[in-house]
This record gives structure tokens, sequence and C-alpha cells, in this order.
């Protein structure tokens, strides 16, 4: 067991280090002259080292966008953004980019669209190793790779092949080898496992955990897949247009869900027992008919970790339903 | 414990009303790098009014099964062997047919969307974005059932109000990208039950979806079923989703159907390793051991000759036979067939595992 490992077991995760700070996070797209799409909206939260955030919502909701905007895929409207306590939001200078390439890595969500098809393994897994000129010689490089391709449970004949020859869940492996490669602080993974089968996505996902657990890794986590995400995360952000409704702990989140749109969320979960399955009742959640609106709301805090956005009239009346 | 399995099933089963027989069917393809034998022997019957679903991994040849029901086959496919018999009422008369007999092109003029309709996964590419929903709506009832276009259109806005539009005679004159993903999928479902089919065919139709949408468009199919009392089968990956809407399930291996039964069956009873797999590597909202159990490796090369039992480099209760011989169909029950040689009287107790022992147990509590 690595330090990191024991450093999982042992710390309480409200002490651990923050990695990733993230404040007000707003993300506009222009549309005309007139319009804008409020993407993301004064998103606000902390992942902590070693711990895995989960960001779910329905499509459109705009949780890809917050992982893309933190990663600088696209450029943030406004708010800030640390990564182990050094700014990597505002103007990119050459520096701030260095750093951000090198200790953030994102896992794709399909896997065969991520891979250079034009590359052999080594090289697509490599190629943050020698754009940051990582490797002192060509023993080195081929070293670093076999070993991290070792660890995803890949051999080292496979290195020369390229990504076509490879199933959907070995090139995932492939996806997820290139993004610890560069030992990133922080890995984003965009539903990362939807696009791969039943069985398959229990191999990925297991490696993944096994991952976090020997170095430490940190996830932000983003799924549609609720039961998945229970699975793998400790906290959860709950997402509806932009804005983050509920958040907490997963147990706060499944065990004492408040906001109507968490609560349809939940209920919309199949499971797979068949006689309660085909009885459930759907909650259904229209943000316009229940006269929702999320600029008005504040955020409140039911435990340290618990927040609901709500005003105080929504929020006495969803306790108590 | 009977009692239960009649609630799961709505259906009465008798041998008169099966809609749908699909018997031993082989279907190979050729390819540069050989023949590949994408399905070996694949059983099984539709009844009026039921639901099956056939589950299995990508490649396991259940997309290949009901695509070759359609009629939708390409060139380099062969079918060395099998029948899928139909059987429909036309004038009062009961007729049975083959449909594997038929070209393409007899299947697209008589059965296709008349008898038997797909839905597809993906509701972007299964629309054509240059014509309105309206003209692809009306289409299939202009040619099937000698509709006039005005009639067509009234009642196609009836369909879209059917399956829940909010403003049909609007929706009509829309393109498809002026839609919701969910609100496509709907389409898709009105243009398949346009020419009243008797067999609705859902290739992973939610897939593509959200999981709040996922559960209304499943909600919507199982009640156009009930309303019009037509059969269907369900493709899916998700166990959850078949838990919803299946009262039969079939589960498919590299071409077979490994095990076979009702949907009780088959959540409280699994005899099958693979299904037993399947079933714990999708978590449920209590799982909470370490890590999820993961069926090892990866699906067979089905351009290589398969000796013995194709899941037995991946299982791991598999005998030395697995190796060896493939393994006889065993009935359980009479609706509950497995294809494994644990079940042969010589082969040694194997207990499923102790995770998914535990789950069926909480499921059981659960129901009371």
């Amino acid at each position: 067991m690595s330090n990191a490992a024991l450093t999982k077991t042992k710390i309480p995760m409200e002490e651990r280090e923050v990695i990733l700070e993230v404040k007000g996070l707003k993300q506009y797209f222009p549309v005309d002259s007139h319009n804008v799409v409020k993407a993301v909206d004064d998103v606000s939260f902390q992942v902590r080292r070693g711990t895995t955030f989960g960001l779910v919502g329905e499509s459109g909701s705009g949780k890809s966008t917050i992982g893309r905007s933190i990663i600088r895929l696209y450029d943030p409207t406004q708010g800030s953004i640390t990564l182990a306590g050094k700014e990597i939001s505002g103007k990119m200078t050459h520096k701030k980019k260095d750093y951000l390439t090198k200790h953030m890595q994102m896992i794709f969500q399909d896997p065969m669209a991520s891979l250079n098809p034009r590359k052999k393994v080594i090289d697509i897994v490599a190629e943050g190793l020698d754009a940051n000129h990582l490797c002192k010689n060509r023993k080195e490089r081929e070293e670093k790779v076999y070993k991290i391709l070792e660890r995803v449970g890949l051999n080292h004949e496979q290195a020369n092949r390229y990504p076509h020859m490879f199933s959907g869940g070995q090139r995932q492996r492939i996806g997820i080898a290139r993004a610890i490669v560069m030992q990133p602080e922080l890995i984003i993974a965009d539903e990362c496992i939807s696009a791969l089968d039943v069985s398959i996505q229990a191999q990925v996902v297991n490696i993944m955990k096994d991952l976090q657990d020997e170095l430490g890794l940190t996830y932000l986590f983003i799924a549609h897949d609720l039961a998945m995400v229970k699975y793998i995360s400790d906290y959860i952000g709950v997402i509806h247009l932009g804005h983050f409704v509920e958040m907490g702990t997963k147990e706060e989140i499944f065990s004492n869900p408040v906001h109507p749109y968490t609560k349809s969320l939940l209920s919309a979960i199949p499971e797979p027992n068949p006689i309660t399955e085909r009885d459930r009742q759907l909650v259904v959640y229209d943000k316009n008919e229940m006269g929702v609106d999320y600029t008005k709301g504040s955020k409140n805090y039911l435990t340290e970790s618990h927040m609901v956005l709500a005003t105080d009239e929504e929020l006495a009346a969803w306790m108590q339903s | 414990m009977s009692q239960k399995v009649n609630n799961l099933s709505q259906v009465e089963w008798s041998k008169d009303d099966v809609v749908l027989d699909v018997r031993d069917v082989h279907i190979s393809f050729t390819t540069s790098a050989g023949t590949l034998n994408a399905i070996r022997g694949v059983n099984f019957t539709l009844h009026k009014g039921e639901t099956v679903a056939i589950v299995g991994e990508s490649g396991s040849g259940k997309s290949v099964t009901v695509k070759s029901v359609m009629g939708i086959r390409s060139s380099n496919q062969r079918i060395n062997h099998g029948e899928i018999l139909y059987t429909y009422e036309e004038n009062g008369e009961k007729k049975t047919v083959d449909l594997l007999k038929f070209s393409k092109r007899e299947m697209i003029a008589n059965y296709n969307g008349k008898h038997i309709a797909m839905v597809f996964q993906d509701p972007m590419t299964a629309l054509n974005p240059l014509l309105t929903i309206g003209a692809q709506v009306i289409e299939g009832m202009m040619l099937h059932l000698n509709m006039s276009k005005e009639e067509a259109w009234k009642k196609g806005e009836e369909l879209l109000a059917e399956v829940g539009i909010p403003n049909p005679a609007l929706t009509m004159k829309n393109y498809p990208h002026q839609l919701s993903g969910g609100m496509r999928q709907r389409i898709v479902i009105a243009i398949a039950i346009a020419c009243n089919p008797d067999i609705l065919i859902c290739d992973e139709p939610t897939t593509a979806l959200d999981v709040t949408i996922q559960a209304r468009i499943l909600d919507l199919i199982k009640k156009i079923q009930k309303d019009r009392n037509i059969s269907v089968i369900y493709i899916t990956h998700d166990l959850g989703v078949v838990a919803k809407v299946a009262d039969y399930v079939c589960v498919m291996y590299a071409g077979k159907i490994v095990e076979r039964g009702t949907a009780y069956e088959m959540y409280y009873e699994p005899r099958h390793p693979y299904t037993w797999g399947l079933l714990l590597a999708m978590p449920d909202l209590n799982t909470t051991d370490a890590r999820l159990y993961a069926i090892p490796g990866t699906p067979p090369n089905l351009l290589r000759k398969i000796v013995g039992d194709a899941f037995a480099p991946r299982n791991r209760y598999a005998l030395n036979i697995d190796y060896e011989e493939e393994p006889p169909v065993y009935e359980l029950s009479k609706t509950h067939m497995v294809s494994s040689w644990l079940e042969h009287k010589d082969a040694p107790e194997v207990e499923m595992p102790m995770e998914l022992q535990k789950r069926i147990d909480r499921m059981k509590k659960e129901v009371g």
C-alpha cells in the first residue's frame, strides 16, 4: 500500500486538502447579439483530494459544460477556479496553461472518437509526457507507458497496436492510461462509461476505483446513470438548467433528498426488481408549473455539506413533504 | 410463489395466440476475415400482447436476430438454417408465414411497418432531417393503408396526440431538429404504430435518452401496448429497463440464448453464470460493496469456431466439459430454460454468488 492509499483510509474526507475550488462559475454562450444561453449560472463547489465528486443532471443541464469550462476547453464568462491552490481561471498565460495541462486530465465519453486512429497506443499514452518533456530518453518513456498500461490491465505487446484493434472496454482503459500517466491532481471523467456494455462498465469502474485507492486520484465524475454515480461518488452535485439545485454527500442526496428535481431524478432510476419496478410512480417535476425560479433561490445549508437552492418558503414546503 | 409468477405476467398463455415463433435460426456473415457465425441457433416465441426482452452485450447477436424478423439484411448475410413463423389474421382468416423465405422487397411491400414495426435507438438518425414530421408520419399510412393525404394527415395528428405531443397540428409541420430527444423518440413511436402493427420491435429505445425521459418513454410504450394489444420485443443491455417492461426475458450470449424465463424467474431465480454476472455488474442503489462484480474478459471472437460452451473462458464456475461439449438445454419449469452444464445431474452443486443471493433476499423482503 502506498502513502496515498493510507491517506484515503486515514484522514476523514471533510478534513482533506481542497484540490479543486470553483467559485461563482458562469459560462454563457452568445446566440446572437441579443441573446445568450446561460449554460452554467453561478456554480460553486469544492473537490477534496482522493474523493470523487459526481455531477448529475439531464442532458442540457450543463454538467458537461462545467467540466469543459474547468479544463478550459471553454473560456469561462466569470468566476474563479483554483487547482491545488493555484488560480487557473482568467486570462491564460503560457505558465498557467502549462500547469493546467500537466495537472488536470480528462477521460472522454466515446473511446473510439477520442483516440487518434493513426497513432499507436504507446504514442497516444505518451503524448502528454512528450509534450511536457518529462522523459529523458526512449527507454524511460517506454517504461513509464508499460507501467501504466499494466495498471489498467493491458500488456506490453498491446502498446504497439492501433486503437481499432481494441474492444470498447480496452479503448476506454487506454483513455484512462493516457490520463493517469501524467499523475494529475484531478481527472475529469465525462460520461466515460455510458458508451460501454454493462459488464464492461463494471470492469472500467473497478479500475478507476482501484487507481483512486492506489494513487489517491481525485475525480470529477460526470454521468447520468444515478446508480453508478451513487456507487462511485463521495459527493454529488445535482444540476438543472445550469444551476446546482442540490449538493451533498451521497448519503444526503440519496437518503434525504429535498429538492423536487432531485426527487424526480431518483424516482426515475430503474431498479433490477421486476415486481416493484412495474408499479413505480414517477415523480414529475415541472419547474414552471411549480413556479420555481432558480435565480431567486438562495443557497441553504441544511448541514455543512448539504446545500439546497431554494427560497425560504420553497424550502419550508419541500422539507415538509 | 407461483401466485407471484402469475401476477407478474399479465398474459395468459395458450398455444393458439403465438404471434411469432423463432425456430433454431442460424445466421452467418461472410467477411474478408472469414465466416462470422453471428447467430448460432436462436429459439423463442412471442405471444399476443406479451413483451419479450432480449438482453446481451454488444456483439451477442440480439440486433441481428430482430433485424432478421424485420427482413433487414445485409448483402453478406447468409441464413443457414431455421424459420421465423409469423401468424396473423387477414380478412378473418389465420395465416402463418415464414418471414425468412421472403426477399427484402417482399418484406418491405407486405410486412414492414404494416405488421411489424421498429423503434430505433437514436431518434435523430431514425428521422429524416429534410422532411417535416408530418411527411414522415403519413408516409407509411399512405403506402400500406391506401389513405389519401388528407386522411393520413388527420390520422397523423391523432397519433401525435396519442404519443403525448402537446401541440400535434403545429408539430406535424415542424422538422426533427426543432424537437428535443424525448419528443423525437415519441415521433418515432408514432410512426411505428401508424399502421397498427402486431409486433413492435424496440431496439434500445431509451439508450440515447435521459433517465427521466427514459421512464416516460417506457411508460408510453407500455400504455400503447395495452391499448392496442400488440406484442413488443425489446432489445437492451439495461436490466433496469427489462425489469420495468418485460414479461419474458431471453439472455443472449455469443449468438445463442443461454437462459430464458419469466421476469420473475430471471431476477429471483437466475441459473446461468452469465445471467448472474450481468445482474451483479449493474449496481443497484443498495450496492455498498467495495468492488462491482465484473465479468472478466471479453466476448469470444465469432470468426473462430467455438468448441464447447462459448462462455466457458469467462466463467469462474466452468467445468471441464464446458471446454469440450456444448451444453444442452435444460428445462427447469414450463417457462424457464437454461443452457449450462451446471444443471446436469452429475455436476457439482454450485450456488449463485453471495452478493447476488443477498440482493435477491433484499428484493424479496422489499416486496414482502
